[in-house]
């Protein structure tokens, strides 16, 4: 897999299901500098339209990509603001 | 024409430069309150959490620690049944009601039993272990981490002669009906749980 991205962090939520991902990638995010982009790893299938849910009603944060990846779903998501 | 604006008319004389400056900064300032009254955009939520059914826990406490993933402001007031939820002693006791419960694989004669309410929690329990899904006491530290205001009804606590450090830290207590009512004027969104 070719990211266009650089990836800061990654956060492995596999095996937690809602509201863990959404919820822990906030915090996450919370951590990170301006621009820095979060690599999110879960294994809750909700997690692909919560993820998107949450990141288009929150303010600077930017979700740049979800990839599904066997039983794993991938997140990046990055800190604009 | 009816105004109540000390605006000029069509037939009288146009206002002064002076007069016009004074009126916009009137303006100005009404504009500036109604922002402030408004807010910054941020969203509101009210939940009144009123059930303490193991399985009634969680949907108010899960919306909620969302709520402030999304940078919201969210109070919780829990009242009667629902307080149990906020106690540090019976919130790792709440129990699944295996009676009236539709969605119980047993008829009610059967749920009614003694020990049936104890088994079903374990069942569920052990389910929700294995689902990956949080438990109440991590929902309950992960909202208060977050700032959701959880807040204990005054008077339910003194109806169950609980005592206000049974409750976990940081969990508000001393507010009413007044408080969820203001709380809820204010929200954008209002659930009764």
């Amino acid at each position: 897999m070719s990211e266009a991205f650089d990836i800061t962090e990654t956060l492995d939520v596999k095996g937690a299901s809602c509201p863990m991902p959404v919820v822990k990638t906030k915090s996450a995010i919370d951590d990170l500098a301006e621009g820095e982009v979060l690599e999110v790893v879960a294994t809750d299938s909700g997690s692909m339209s919560d993820l998107k849910g949450w990141a288009a009603g929150t303010d600077g944060v930017e979700l740049l990509e979800q990839v599904e990846d066997g039983d794993v779903y991938k997140h990046y998501v990055q800190k604009t603001a | 024409m009816s105004t109540d604006t000390p605006s000029a008319g069509a037939d009288s004389e146009p206002m002064s430069e002076e007069a016009l400056q004074e009126r916009i900064e009137e303006l100005e300032e009404q504009v500036a309150s109604l922002e402030t009254e408004v807010g910054d955009g941020q969203k509101k939520m009210t939940i009144v959490a009123t059930q303490g059914t193991f399985d009634m826990a969680y949907p108010p406490l899960i919306l909620a620690s969302t709520a402030a993933a999304f940078g919201w402001d969210v109070v919780v007031f829990h009242t009667f049944w629902g307080l149990d939820i906020l106690h540090e002693e019976k919130s790792s006791d709440l129990k699944l009601s295996a009676v009236g419960n539709p969605n119980m694989p047993m008829p009610n004669a059967l749920a009614a039993l003694p020990g049936m309410d104890r088994m079903a929690t374990r069942m569920m329990e052990k389910r929700i272990d294995e689902n990956g899904t949080a438990t109440i006491e991590e929902l309950i530290e992960l909202s208060l981490d977050q700032g959701v205001d959880l807040q204990a009804c005054q008077m339910t606590i003194e109806l169950m002669e609980y005592d206000e450090d049974d409750f976990y830290d940081g969990v508000t207590t001393g507010v009413g009906a007044a408080t969820a009512l203001q709380h809820m004027a204010e929200s954008d969104i209002q659930l009764l749980v």
